[in-house]
């Protein structure tokens, strides 16, 4: 998304981002079990060398370059390139970031909990960041594709953790979904390009191959599209929305950063990319039949904040809740104007933020008292006012107050929607704002002013600090 | 030497069986060395062999031996050895295959075959020789008569396994023998129209008389490739695979598993390319119509056969009949993607049954059993074990950056180009069907969650088994070895895949195969 003309240099930084955790996980692993403490160093260690990776090439961007780094040549014309460029530093500052503060609460959830097989967790959530940043720093349809496969398979372990029955069904509705659709939608969509376009001798590059689908005739295009909208189901657009809520059996952590931050950003991240930067706003607005996933966008929207509403499992109602947000950044995708991306772009990050703070409070709340609904809610405002505060502000965010950051994203959406004269747009954003306001207040609402019944009285306190982020 | 290298390649093998063979005299412990050392001899040759033919301005290596010579028309009496970079490249498949299971076999011959070291390895050099030699060949009957080197020794290697293994050569032996008989009646027809056996010398009278009209031609190709379809597996003509795979030793399973279906398609590929011809193959006969359908019945047929079983052995030799069904499919949608993803993928599908048989022998061991109910709690046990299976497992899936993705995506491209869309369907069908037969079988190492759905432990990570079933314990080193071994060399096949494929291009582009972009 940056301009064409910026100057590209050499630099070994997003490979050390990429790589950092790979290796970590030897030391991760080492250490094992028995040294625990050491094992949560390393995993720190780790993420602190991402992130700052990521941050010290904030600058670089910042003087107009574009940083690059080659690591292998996969197919005569198509490399493994890593690029960082403005959106991708954005979702990468974010991932990296919050794998911070998530490690920080990893370790007093996991520890709180007693969990077993931590070193596994561990192992596989450094694993799962590492092809986070190979997704943020992708250069073209194919490296992205490589590093979205990856995250499929190394989140498969974490989200299957409890190893019971239960764990087997989310498992296999994860997987089903996201391997069904990256092999066989997302695969032929991209052979197609690779075969078609240029006599088979294109690297479907994000900067260079802009555009180039136009070649293609109107239905082909659209095909194309749908392919894409829905191959990267880790997007959550419906109809092949359903492994999110499966996957909440996992531990919270995990639900916090992947399935609020990591991984389902990740499938709205390669959406975005491939509206923009494959497709291009262009041929987009040139498209027929285009406007149909706009409707496919603000269903998802709708459809999905209605489901949250009679979700009482706290995590669920967060995960349809999350469907919902993520619909949102698909729509300012699809609407194809600068005003719509750039809310979607800022959403990304906007929605990482808010809802990694409720999934963080869900955790807390669990830790502390067991709790998983929100009829149970009642009356904790008085014993974790920290957590439900949070809670509170993180809901805010979400539905879009002004002063918070949601209301900025939403802003832009609905300005790139009018850009389009596409009116009902507007009035989606609007009903959805209102929806989200009836399922995520009432959780604090019961949480403060509904008092506890008395029986459920079994004297808990707060969470441990390291819960609170 | 260095210019014998393509001989040396037999030699080593041949007469390390010999070796063994003599060595049955009370020295069984030096079989293991023997076969070991000839495996290294013969790869050395392969590699020196590959060197000299990509050096050479044609790109082929032709070695003559016993002194005769090929001046008369049409071309050749006599014994010719025939390398270019497609049969090198198999041979080096062979050879590193043969290697690495030869290092491998040390205990499991020991310990399942006890007494019979000496015949054993005997009938596995033997076995190497059969197959190298079928690749290297440049002679349709000498063809022949290397086929049935490699299937007669197979079947005496099939034969030591356990009770059962006895009725499922017998099967084998029947199979096997009606399409090497078919194969050399086919052979027969040819040497009658042309009067050659040399496979440049057919293709030249072939070429110059135009005999592609001609119905001897004709019933010729039918009888050669029934024959060669029936050698390699290829669904309908599978009832021996299964059987035979399962209930041969460890070892025996191993090396052929990866390979004999492998060099069947070779061969087919060798006589339609090099032998017919493209334009008689493709052009002039009806099978690039209904072949790509039988390929989608074989594949899906398979697949689901693969699904119904409930042991790994089993379910890894019905995936080999599907993965024959791949090769087929690339090969008859008549295209040069597809053509470079048929052989590429007998190149990783080689790499990928090793490791999974290797896998399955070292689960084998630890287990006592590869039935799924046996599986719980592996990981924690044998985590080395486990990760070299399903990086074999990961490719036949097709995930990126191992082989097997690399294969699939040049069919998937062949298929597309030449617009065969069933082929891609099933492609896609049988992608899916393997995520599923082996995330099932993570699930079951991985989860306390019995078949039916019952949770064997109390939650929070208990398998239901006790400390010491899920301790940290190994197989033996001689084992896992070789398994770490051919896991790398699946990821590395997959990192290089443009230096084998350029190799591949090399080789395809005096074949006029339609790359048909148009649009």
């Amino acid at each position: 998304m940056s301009a064409p003309e910026a100057i590209i240099v050499e630099d070994i930084r997003p490979l050390i981002a990429f790589v950092a955790p790979l290796v970590g996980v030897f030391g991760i692993a080492w250490a094992g079990e028995k040294r625990k403490n050491l094992r949560e160093t390393f995993t720190f260690l780790v993420a602190i060398i991402q992130a700052s990776a990521v941050l010290s090439m904030i600058p670089i961007l910042m003087s107009g370059k574009i940083i690059e780094f080659h690591i292998w040549q996969v197919f005569t014309h198509v490399p493994l390139l890593l690029r960082v460029d403005g959106f991708g530093l954005l979702f990468a500052c974010v991932a990296s970031v919050l794998w911070i503060a998530t490690t920080l609460y990893a370790i007093g959830y996991m520890r709180g909990l007693h969990e077993h097989a931590q070193t596994r967790f561990y192992s596989f959530f450094a694993i799962s960041l590492s092809a986070t940043m190979g997704v943020a720093f992708s250069s073209n349809l194919l490296t992205i594709y490589f590093f979205y496969e990856m995250l499929s398979v190394s989140t498969f372990p974490l989200v299957t953790h409890m190893q019971d029955k239960e764990a087997r069904t989310g498992g296999r509705t994860y997987l089903g979904y996201l391997l069904f659709t990256s092999l066989c939608l997302l695969l032929p969509a991209l052979s197609w390009c690779y075969v078609w376009l240029d006599e088979g001798n294109v690297a479907m590059d994000f900067l260079a191959d802009t555009g180039k689908v136009g070649a293609f005739g109107q239905s082909t295009q659209i095909i194309l599209l749908c392919l894409f909208t829905f191959g990267f189901a880790k997007a959550g657009i419906m109809p092949l929305h359903s492994w999110l809520p499966g996957a909440m059996v996992a531990p919270t952590p995990v639900s916090a950063l992947l399935h609020a931050v990591a991984v389902v950003k990740v499938g709205v991240f390669c959406v975005i990319r491939v509206y923009a930067d494959i497709f291009g706003l262009e041929v987009l607005q040139n498209m027929d039949g285009e406007d149909w996933m706009i409707a496919i966008a603000c269903a998802t929207i709708l459809i999905s904040s209605l489901i949250a509403l009679s979700q009482d499992n706290l995590k669920r109602r967060l995960a349809f809740s999350t469907i919902g947000q993520l619909g949102y950044v698909v729509l300012g995708a699809t609407l194809a104007t600068e005003q719509g991306v750039g809310g979607s772009v800022l959403h990304v990050a906007m929605h990482a933020c808010g809802k990694i703070t409720l999934f963080f409070c869900a955790g807390a709340i669990f830790v502390a008292s067991g709790k998983k609904y929100v009829s149970e809610l009642r009356g904790l405002g008085r014993k974790m006012p920290i957590t439900m505060g949070a809670f509170m502000i993180g809901s805010l965010s979400v539905i879009g107050l002004p002063p918070l950051g949601g209301f900025i994203s939403k802003w832009y959406l609905a300005l790139g929607a009018l850009d389009r004269d596409a009116v009902w747009v507007v009035v989606v954003l609007l009903l959805s704002s209102l929806l989200n306001v009836f399922y995520l207040l009432p959780v604090a609402v019961t949480a403060f002013f509904r008092t506890e019944e008395k029986e459920n009285d079994t004297g808990f306190k707060e969470a441990p600090l390291g819960n609170m982020e | 030497m260095m210019e014998n290298a393509i001989a040396w390649i037999l030699i080593f093998p041949l007469f390390g069986s010999v070796a063994c063979a003599i060595l049955r005299m009370g020295k069984r412990k030096i079989c293991y060395p023997v076969a070991v050392l000839s495996m290294v001899g013969a790869l050395w040759g392969g590699i020196e062999t590959l060197m000299q033919v990509v050096a050479s301005e044609e790109y082929t290596v032709s070695y003559i031996f016993g002194g005769w010579t090929l001046d008369s028309y049409p071309r050749g009496v006599g014994i010719e050895f025939h390398a270019d970079i497609l049969s090198i490249l198999i041979t080096l498949v062979v050879l590193g295959v043969g290697l690495i299971v030869a290092l491998y076999s040390k205990l499991p011959v020991m310990e399942e075959t006890p007494g019979k070291e000496s015949i054993f390895y005997t009938l596995f050099l033997l076995q190497v020789t059969g197959l190298a030699g079928i690749c290297l060949t440049g002679d349709a009957f000498n063809l022949y008569v290397l086929i049935e080197v490699a299937a007669l020794t197979g079947y005496g290697l099939i034969a030591m396994g356990s009770k059962r293994a006895a009725a499922a050569t017998f099967n084998y032996v029947i199979l096997g023998t009606i399409g090497a008989s078919l194969y050399l009646l086919g052979v027969g027809y040819i040497y009658i129209k042309t009067g050659t056996l040399n496979m440049v010398g057919i293709h030249d009278v072939i070429e110059a008389n135009n005999l592609a009209d001609s119905a001897t031609m004709q019933v010729a190709f039918i009888l050669v490739v029934v024959g060669i379809l029936i050698k390699m597996a290829f669904f309908p003509f599978h009832a021996w695979l299964p059987n035979a795979y399962c209930n041969a030793p460890t070892v025996t399973s191993s090396l052929l598993a990866p390979l004999v279906t492998k060099v069947m398609i070779y061969v087919m590929i060798r006589m339609l390319l090099s032998v017919f011809g493209v334009d008689f193959s493709f052009e002039l006969t009806l099978w690039t119509d209904f072949m790509p359908w039988l390929v989608v019945v074989a594949i899906v047929c398979a697949a689901v056969m693969a699904l119904a079983q409930r042991e790994i052995k089993r379910m890894l030799a019905y995936l080999i009949v599907a993965e024959v069904g791949y090769m087929v499919g690339g090969v008859w949608i008549y295209n040069y993607y597809g053509m470079i993803g048929s052989i590429f993928h007998v190149i990783s599908d080689a790499c990928m049954t090793l490791c999974l048989f290797l896998g399955a022998g070292l689960i084998l061991r630890k287990a006592k059993t590869t039935h799924f109910d046996g599986l719980r709690g592996l990981f924690s046990k044998m985590p080395l074990t486990m990760t070299g299976f399903f990086i074999g497992g990961f490719s036949i899936i097709g995930l990126p950056p191992t082989c097997g993705f690399f294969s699939k995506w040049y069919l998937i491209t062949g298929g597309m180009v030449s617009q065969r869309w069933e082929y891609l369907v099933v492609l896609m069908f049988s992608t899916m069907v393997m995520v599923v037969l082996f995330f099932r079988l993570i699930e079951r190492i991985h989860l306390a969650v019995s078949e039916s759905g019952e949770n064997l432990g109390h939650g929070h990570g208990d398998l239901g088994l006790t400390e010491e079933q899920t301790r940290f314990d190994e197989g033996p080193l001689s084992m896992l070895i070789p398994l770490i071994l051919a896991a790398s060399v699946v990821l590395i096949v997959g990192i290089y895949n443009q230096d084998v494929v350029n190799l591949i291009k090399i080789f395809l582009a005096e074949f006029n195969l339609p790359k048909g972009v148009d649009y």
